[in-house]
């Protein structure tokens, strides 16, 4: 039988997310990259006391960060405010404005989400390290600073580098443009970011994209994430059909 | 204590920071004053932009209501394309950044120490913060290069012996440009040496808006920006 990782729809796509389950969302914070359906999905389908590992930790609905004007944000604020979530590991998890703050930190103020912070590079490194089977590796990022606090350090060639740990996790939700039923992924522009790293550091990845083609319909020296890391793909209706308004 | 002079603008900081670019180098900005750098570069230099969001090479900012999701820079704002862009995930971006890759980088800074510690992530007050790219760019760029104004809204020193909020990096920054001067950060622990000052401002009237001593370069000269 061929092989074909299509799901039928979005909800069958998230249906087996548990509680308390370790979940990376993909993108860099704005529209661009980010599995809209699928949180909305998660949302719906309502599985708690969630981890979720993201450069952000949704930063576009107070302030538009990266989205058209005149469109209303979709991020992760949508599984916050639904009480899914109870931790938050990111790299830029606020508001870039005081007095506009996201709903984690609301969240995090009330003492109902537990929040770490990673450096941004380190975050991805951590990724990519969990994927390619590598436990830990040395940093300079973070030496001497409070990020750096309860972790060993070592000297190489006289500098200080931090030691940091692989990041798994049991899902991925991802986001790319063009998929072929095998998993084969292709993104585009800066809507890369988190995505390829992620899709390697999960059990489970599910890639959410604009469509999916038959294999042969991708380039295959130009697949940006090969099939092997990807386990469901499920594409985005038409605009038309799509019940929400999507960049 | 009054200003003896006006501060220079932000635009003015910017224009100052984009004088230490030189030609052919890879540069990264960073959000806030950094980001108005890029239309102040000089005439014959051509850069390349590198950014945490992706991308290596870019067209300015794009027109209002002309913007790509697809295409941002780190601060979320939408660019236009140019020939010769090349796009890759963060683990990558980061490995350029980390990898001694990216010449020069322009921060913002809350406070930078006088060995060029810098702190512009965490503001205790918030009790939260944004780390980003920061610290990978701190220890990862050659040049770090702080552009700020010299004192808080309320007037609060930021150039200070030794960093109060939490660091970003130690020992980082090479230059700092600020509305009032613009100041050399000397390796070694050498402490800071003054080497351009605002038009109306003396040695006396920016040390006393800098909580660290500052040593005076004998070639101290007006802040041009041609």
């Amino acid at each position: 039988m061929p092989i074909d990782k299509t799901t039928n729809n979005f909800a069958e796509a998230v249906s087996d997310i548990s509680d308390g389950s370790v979940v990376m969302i993909g993108g860099f914070g704005g529209a661009g990259g980010m599995p809209h359906l699928l949180m909305l999905a998660l949302r719906d389908q309502g599985a708690r006391n969630l981890t979720i590992i993201g450069n952000t930790a949704g930063i576009a609905a107070p302030t538009g960060f990266g989205w058209p004007e005149g469109v209303e944000p979709i991020d992760h604020a949508v599984l916050i405010e639904n009480g899914q979530i109870a931790k938050v590991i990111a790299s830029f998890p606020v508001s870039g404005s005081v007095s506009r703050p996201n709903a984690f930190e609301v969240g995090f103020r009330a003492g109902e989400i537990e929040l770490e912070v990673v450096p941004q590079g380190t975050l991805a490194e951590r990724m990519r390290a969990a994927g390619a089977g590598i436990a830990a590796f040395y940093t300079p990022t973070a030496a001497g600073t409070i990020l750096a606090e309860g972790k060993e350090s070592r000297m190489f060639d006289g500098r200080e580098y931090v030691l940091e740990e692989a990041l798994h996790a049991d899902f991925a939700l991802i986001r790319a443009k063009t998929a072929d039923t095998l998993g084969n992924l292709i993104y585009t522009g800066t809507s890369r970011t988190f995505n390829p790293p992620m899709a390697a550091a999960a059990r489970v990845t599910i890639a959410e994209v604009d469509e999916i083609v038959e294999p042969g319909g991708i380039d295959p020296e130009r697949v940006d994430t090969p099939s092997i890391y990807v386990q469901r793909i499920v594409a985005r209706p038409p605009a038309s059909e799509g019940g929400v308004v999507l960049p | 204590m009054t200003d003896p002079a006006p501060r220079l603008g932000r635009e003015v900081i910017a224009m100052r920071v984009a004088r230490e670019f030189h030609d052919g180098e890879v540069v990264n900005l960073g959000i806030g004053i950094p980001t108005l750098c890029s239309d102040f570069v000089p005439f014959g230099v051509q850069l390349m932009y590198h950014s945490e969001s992706g991308l290596l090479n870019c067209g300015p900012l794009a027109d209002e209501g002309d913007g790509d999701v697809d295409l941002i820079n780190a601060g979320g704002q939408f660019l236009s394309p140019i020939p010769g862009m090349a796009y890759f995930d963060s683990a990558e971006a980061f490995a350029m950044i980390r990898g001694g890759h990216v010449d020069v980088t322009a921060l913002g800074a809350l406070q930078v120490s006088e060995t060029g510690d810098l702190a512009n992530w965490f503001l205790p007050a918030r009790g939260v913060g944004n780390v980003g790219g920061a610290m990978d760019l701190a220890v990862g760029a050659k040049r770090v290069i702080v552009a700020m104004e010299h004192n808080g809204r309320d007037g609060a020193q930021k150039i200070v012996p030794e960093c109060s909020f939490p660091l970003t990096g130690q020992g980082c920054v090479g230059l700092i440009v600020t509305d009032i001067a613009v100041i050399e950060v000397l390796p070694e622990g050498g402490g800071l040496r003054l080497i351009e000052h605002a038009s109306g401002w003396d040695v006396a009237a920016i040390q006393s808006q800098t909580g660290a001593e500052l040593t005076v370069s004998s070639d101290l000269t007006e802040i041009t920006l041609a």
